[in-house]
């Protein structure tokens, strides 16, 4: 058995403990659920450090026999890409967990449910990107909504259960039309002699394919992804769903979830529809500018504390797309730094919103006031996840962000040039509700908020630190990154553009 | 080139301070301040090594780098945590870590009642350390860490007392107005990468000659446009007033002797890329002209002393700007302008502290006066300031002036004229109101308020005030002597070469300057000294007056451009957000459910009605059939 | 005799039946005509056995008679109960398809 697969099967038995302990031991069970997150977590890490980085084929591999007569396989092995996001999945989950040690109450169903749904959420997670068949990719991509589809509609607030539809369909809608496009690509490789779903084998496909039915594929792909991402103007999901869901499943939803999107992008639309990846960047470009400008928009006008995190997610989402969409090496490679470092600031904004949120009982912006004075801890936890969304220098998000931006600006210097624009907006989006929320005299309702205890400062500790360490020294990761991103561009016919004005250099 | 092992302790130790104070919490109340002012001189103690150093190698072997790691590596893309320390950055080095540490002396007794005091220190450090990576990056993004750092530093500072919503704002204004010149050099930095593969200072220096004037005069545009957010400068000069805000110590270390400066350095330290870029150039004294002829008129309409004092930066500011854009001939007479304008701006403001300190914390200079009676020594070393600003001989000030206005005048042709006449005008009225700022506050009579005590600050304030002082005393005659600085610089900015035909003769020059501060320092003695003073400004007053008391209108400009056309945008996208895209999705889903509410009326119950139906669908199919297959 | 002619009259049959299906109220007329329209089915079997030669017809007829009788059985039942219950052999009164 793999290693990764061992990592995709650990939440399973934790989940599998759960469901065996009794139902009112309600502490017992969080115990049950932490521990096998954590450990998780531990195995995840450990197995970064066995990874190879200089290899970009898959590696830890799993090949298990799944429906021969379609040759379909339960596949399993990373490459640089898939590793960064299991890594980020893996650490996230127990720090939620922690974070939110209460938000299993009061739902719809019991606690166990809960913790339950969140361990098998973790499997899938660790599935969907480790999925080196394109059939279990397909079958957990749409297996993971279920999970969130419960915890938004059993453990949410507010108007949950129109929001967990909402996100269903959307989701189901973009599934679908993948679903065909996957169809459509095996009958191909069929056709081609050789049926199959391994990705490896489906990226020499493209060779064969004419360029209206790669179009046509891409597009099915594509949207799916876009929606997931999510990319405007696909993105109205979002909001609601993060506004309803509880803070921590946010964090899975926007930090992790929403990364199987742009994951998507770059492992199967360009890597298996190269030529029309090439076709389609403009379009994709100028949509991805639009997303940065037009979710900064939202984000300055929002009211409430929730959308805003996702308004700037939406943002973020853009800068993503627009990088991996730059074909360039640093393009690529800031994109998927860019996806590990969202992951970690937007949780950070998000369980420390949470708790804010929680405290007052009000998630309104301006209900808040003066937070600096009462609870200084949790001020500046916010402040500091706040400056992690605008991408300060010396946090992690600015070394991927400036890496974006200088990877499009090498190739679309007007679309780089729009979306630096958007480092001033951040900073407003930013500073904006901080200035609401910390700064002021103390209004009506926040006198007595108590500032964070001992277990929220652990879970929020391991979160700033990853913010802080990998602004400083994000070469560890980078490394991991650079050989996959350098291989996608390769094999997608691309070349990082020569200094213009340097001759021979 | 030689390589240091020390260099980064110039930015590690007050950077363990800053963490050390902000992690450590209120444990660390007690003792805070004294740890923070000591790295801080511990610091100035590595910079004054590094400089003895440095003066025992010789001329070309002055420069050396420290390589800490590698930071970004992405394809050809790569930067290393670098370290660069040369002539010019051990300028800066001195003057950030000595002035700062003065000025951390000082706060000990100016924060001592304050009860986030160590907060207060944990900030200055990281301010420092900050600063320190700005000067001391080798590429331009390392030099960018420190940039936005300082200005991240400036924002907490600026809103040290941001439980006052209006220094809230003032706050995140600086840091929005910031980021616009931020955005300047990040436009910068990717143009220096895509045209010429590199973004360090040694590598554009090298390949710079090979690029087109085209991309030179891009970057080139983007850096002054960093400039003018970070040193103040038009059109994005308008924070600063408002950065007042803060604490004074804060507006002597930041918003006058350091951080505003660094604009100066970013395009000295780019001379290689102005140089070959006329058209940037020009663009840099346009900027440094306007920006100080704008600071100097809003000068003479402020009550509010450090808000005068603020607006004398500015000015100031763009007589460095003015210098650096004119090339090898006056970039290190801006880098002089820099460091005498530290000594003595700092000075000035701590002397405003030590005023603000003895009169209950008021800054309207309508209600001071006499104050030379009561506070000796803050009188004394705010006259050598004053002095030293307007340009009398032989104070700091006037060598460095002069220095800049000469090299305006000798520009050439009508550029040098229009130049020249703007700097001696700008002298003019510089002299004119800092005397008011000198009169109001220290020698007319007296218009306190009934509860006012004046009296002088302890030592640990006035102490700093007077190694200032002296510093703006002595440093111009110092820095020229056989043109040292100018000698000292030339290795790294470039010697003058192509010698203008000298418009003036630097007597001649000197004294026309001489003549200007003459004309305003009178004009200032007779509206105030020998004229009666209201304790409230007067109200008819004409329109130019009112106009110039809002600053020139910069914030209704500000306002009228951007901000509310953003709030429109703001408006508009998320209307756009409910009613058209999300509408769109929501419409979806109505349709299905009207489709479906629709087609559900045929659903009646009623058996007949349903054979009815399987009738009909069953004779359709056979006529469909049928036409089929016909 | 043209064998047609029994498809005319086993069409003319079912269509009587189905119309009277759809029109009359009356559960055991409706009934009856469902009847109709089965024996018509009938006809038209064994009218294509007899064209084709085979017996497949007549055998799908007696299938057809054995269901048939299955049917009242039940049917009549139905209509009884419903009777029983509601005093009213209309189909009209009950619309209990809906809910």
């Amino acid at each position: 058995m793999s290693s990764i697969l061992t990592l995709a099967i650990l939440p399973l038995i934790g989940a599998l403990l759960v469901a065996v302990l009794p139902n009112e031991n309600v502490l017992r069970i969080k115990q049950a659920a932490l521990g096998t997150t954590v450990l998780t977590a531990l195995f995840g890490i450990f197995i970064a450090t066995k990874f190879v980085s200089s290899d970009t084929t898959f590696q830890f591999t799993q090949k298990l026999e799944w429906i021969p007569s379609f040759s379909i396989n339960f596949a399993l092995g990373v490459d640089g890409l898939a590793l960064v996001l299991i890594l980020m999945s893996v650490v996230l989950v127990p720090i939620v967990l922690l974070a939110g040690w209460h938000e299993s109450e009061g739902g719809r169903w019991s606690a166990k449910v809960f913790y339950i749904l969140i361990l098998v959420l973790e499997t899938m997670m660790i599935g969907v990107f480790a999925a080196t068949d394109l059939f279990l990719f397909y079958v957990i991509f749409e297996a993971m909504l279920i999970p969130v589809y419960f915890l938004i509609g059993g453990y949410g607030s507010g108007e949950r259960a129109a929001a967990a539809v909402k996100f269903l369909i959307y989701s189901l809608f973009g599934g679908l039309l993948m679903l065909a496009s996957i169809i459509g690509l095996y009958v191909i490789s069929n056709n081609a002699g050789h049926a199959t779903f391994d990705i490896t084998e489906l990226s020499q496909l493209h060779t064969v394919m004419s360029s209206s039915t790669q179009n046509l594929l891409f597009l099915g792909f594509f949207i799916a992804f876009a929606i997931k991402a999510p990319l405007w103007p696909l993105h109205t999901w979002l909001p609601d769903a993060a506004k309803a869901a509880t803070p921590g499943t946010s964090v899975l939803l926007l930090g992790v979830l929403d990364k199987v999107g742009t994951f998507g992008m770059i492992r199967f639309c360009i890597t298996i529809f190269p030529d029309a990846s090439k076709t389609f960047t403009p379009v994709i470009i100028v949509l991805s500018v639009i997303s940065i400008i037009y979710g900064a928009f939202l984000a300055i006008r929002a009211r409430d504390l929730k959308r805003l995190i996702a308004y700037t997610s939406i943002s973020h989402f853009g800068f993503i797309t627009m990088g991996i969409f730059a074909m360039t090496t640093q393009g690529q490679s800031g994109a998927t730094f860019y996806m590990f470092n969202h992951g970690f600031s937007t949780a950070a904004l998000f369980i420390v919103g949470g708790w804010m949120i929680s405290r007052r009982g009000s998630s309104t912006i301006a209900d808040f006031g003066g937070l600096q004075r009462i609870t200084p801890v949790m001020a500046w936890m916010f402040f500091i996840a706040g400056m992690s969304s605008l991408a300060l220098p010396g946090l992690s998000s600015f070394v991927s962000e400036f890496l974006v931006l200088v990877g499009t600006y090498t190739r679309y210097p007007v679309a780089a040039v729009i979306a630096t624009i958007g480092i001033v907006l951040a900073a407003l989006y930013i500073l904006i509700p901080v200035q609401k929320v910390l700064h002021g005299p103390t209004t009506a309702g926040n006198e007595d908020l108590p500032d964070l205890n001992l277990r929220e400062k652990i879970a929020i500790a391991p979160v700033i630190a990853v913010i802080v360490a990998f602004g400083f020294y994000p070469s560890p990761l980078l490394n991991i990154i650079n050989p996959t991103s350098a291989h996608v561009i390769h094999d997608a016919g691309f070349t990082d553009p020569a200094p213009t004005e340097i001759a021979g250099k | 080139m030689n390589t240091s092992t020390s260099l980064v302790y110039l930015i590690a130790l007050p950077l363990a301070g800053a963490a050390a104070l902000l992690l450590g919490g209120r444990r660390t109340d007690k003792w805070g301040h004294l740890l923070a002012t000591a790295l801080s001189a511990s610091s100035f103690a590595v910079g004054l090594y590094q400089l003895s150093a440095m003066l025992g190698r010789s001329t070309e072997q002055r420069a050396v780098t420290q390589k800490l790691f590698s930071w970004i590596a992405v394809g050809n893309f790569n930067i290393d945590a670098a370290l660069l320390l040369d002539q010019l950055s051990i300028c800066f080095v001195l003057l950030i870590t000595g002035v700062g540490t003065l000025i951390h002396i000082y706060s000990i007794s100016y924060m001592e009642h304050d009860e986030n005091r160590r907060r207060f220190f944990a900030y200055l450090n990281l301010f420092i350390a900050a600063m320190l990576l700005l000067v001391l990056g080798n590429s331009y993004l390392n030099l960018y860490v420190g940039w936005e750092g300082v200005g991240l530093a400036s924002y907490l500072l600026i809103g040290f007392w941001n439980q006052k919503p209006a220094y809230a704002t003032a706050s995140k204004k600086a840091f929005i107005m910031n980021r616009v010149g931020d955005m300047g050099l990040s436009f910068a930095i990717m143009i220096a990468f895509a045209t010429l593969g590199t973004t360090t200072f040694a590598g554009i220096a090298e390949v710079a000659p090979q690029a087109s004037k085209a991309a030179l005069t891009a970057i080139g545009i983007m850096l002054l446009v960093a400039a003018t957010g970070k040193s103040a400068q038009f059109p994005l000069q308008a924070w600063l007033g408002d950065a007042m805000a803060g604490p004074t110590p804060v507006s002597a270390l930041i918003h006058a002797a350091t951080m505003v400066t660094a604009g100066v350095y970013l395009i000295v330290r780019s001379h290689f890329i102005f140089d070959l870029a006329p058209t940037a150039q020009l663009l840099v004294v346009i900027v440094g002209a306007i920006t100080l002829l704008l600071g100097a008129l809003i000068g003479t309409a402020k009550d509010d002393i450090k808000k005068a004092l603020a607006a004398s930066t500015m000015s100031q500011i763009g007589y460095m700007v003015l210098g650096a854009g004119l090339g090898p001939a006056g970039y290190a007479f801006a880098i002089m302008h820099l460091l005498t304008h530290g000594f003595f701006k700092a000075s000035m403001f701590l002397g405003a502290g030590s005023v603000m300190h003895g009169m209950n914390d008021e800054v309207n200079m309508r209600k001071f006066g006499n104050l030379r009676k009561f506070m000796p020594i803050t009188f004394v070393t705010f006259a050598l300031g004053y002095l030293a600003i307007i340009g009398v001989p032989p104070f700091a000030g006037f060598y460095s002036k002069d220095a800049i206005i000469e090299t305006a005048f000798n520009a050439g042709g009508v550029k040098g004229v229009i130049l020249g006449s703007v700097a001696l005008l700008g002298a003019a009225i510089t002299a004119f109101y800092m005397s008011r700022v000198m009169i109001l506050t220290f020698t007319s009579k007296a218009r306190w308020d009934d509860d006012a005590h004046p009296h002088e600050s302890p030592a640990l304030m006035w102490i700093p005030i007077a190694i200032l002082a002296v510093g703006s005393v002595a440093s111009g005659f110092l820095f020229t002597r056989g043109h040292a600085l100018v000698n000292w610089l030339t290795p790294v900015v470039g010697e003058h070469t192509g010698e203008h035909e000298e418009l003036l003769a630097p007597i001649v020059v000197s004294g026309l300057a001489l003549l200007a501060v003459v004309i305003g320092v009178a004009i200032a003695v007779i509206k105030y000294q020998l004229a009666e003073v209201e304790n409230v400004a007067p109200e008819n007053v004409s329109g130019l007056t009112r106009f110039v008391r809002k600053d020139l209108g910069q914030d209704a400009l500000n306002e009228a451009l951007f901000m509310r056309p953003g709030i429109v945008l703001t408006e508009v996208a998320e209307q756009l957000d409910v009613k058209v895209i999300d509408g769109a999705v929501c419409g979806v889903a109505n349709m299905a459910i009207g489709s479906g509410s629709t087609l559900r009326r045929t659903q009646t119950g009623f058996a007949r009605s349903y054979a009815a139906f399987i009738l009909i669908g069953a004779v359709a199919l056979i006529a469909g059939i049928w036409v089929v297959t016909q | 005799m043209n064998p047609n002619n029994y498809l005319y009259v086993a069409s003319l049959l079912f269509t009587i039946g189905a119309v009277g299906v759809v029109v009359r109220r009356n559960a055991i007329v409706v009934f009856m005509c469902v009847e109709l329209m089965l024996n018509a089915a009938n006809l038209a079997f064994v009218t294509f056995s007899r064209i084709n030669g085979n017996l497949d017809g007549q055998v799908t007829a007696f299938f057809t008679m054995v269901v048939a009788a299955c049917e009242v059985v039940v049917g009549l039942a139905i209509i009884v109960t419903i009777y029983r219950s509601r005093r009213s052999a209309s189909v009209d009164d009950a619309s209990l398809l809906k809910r």
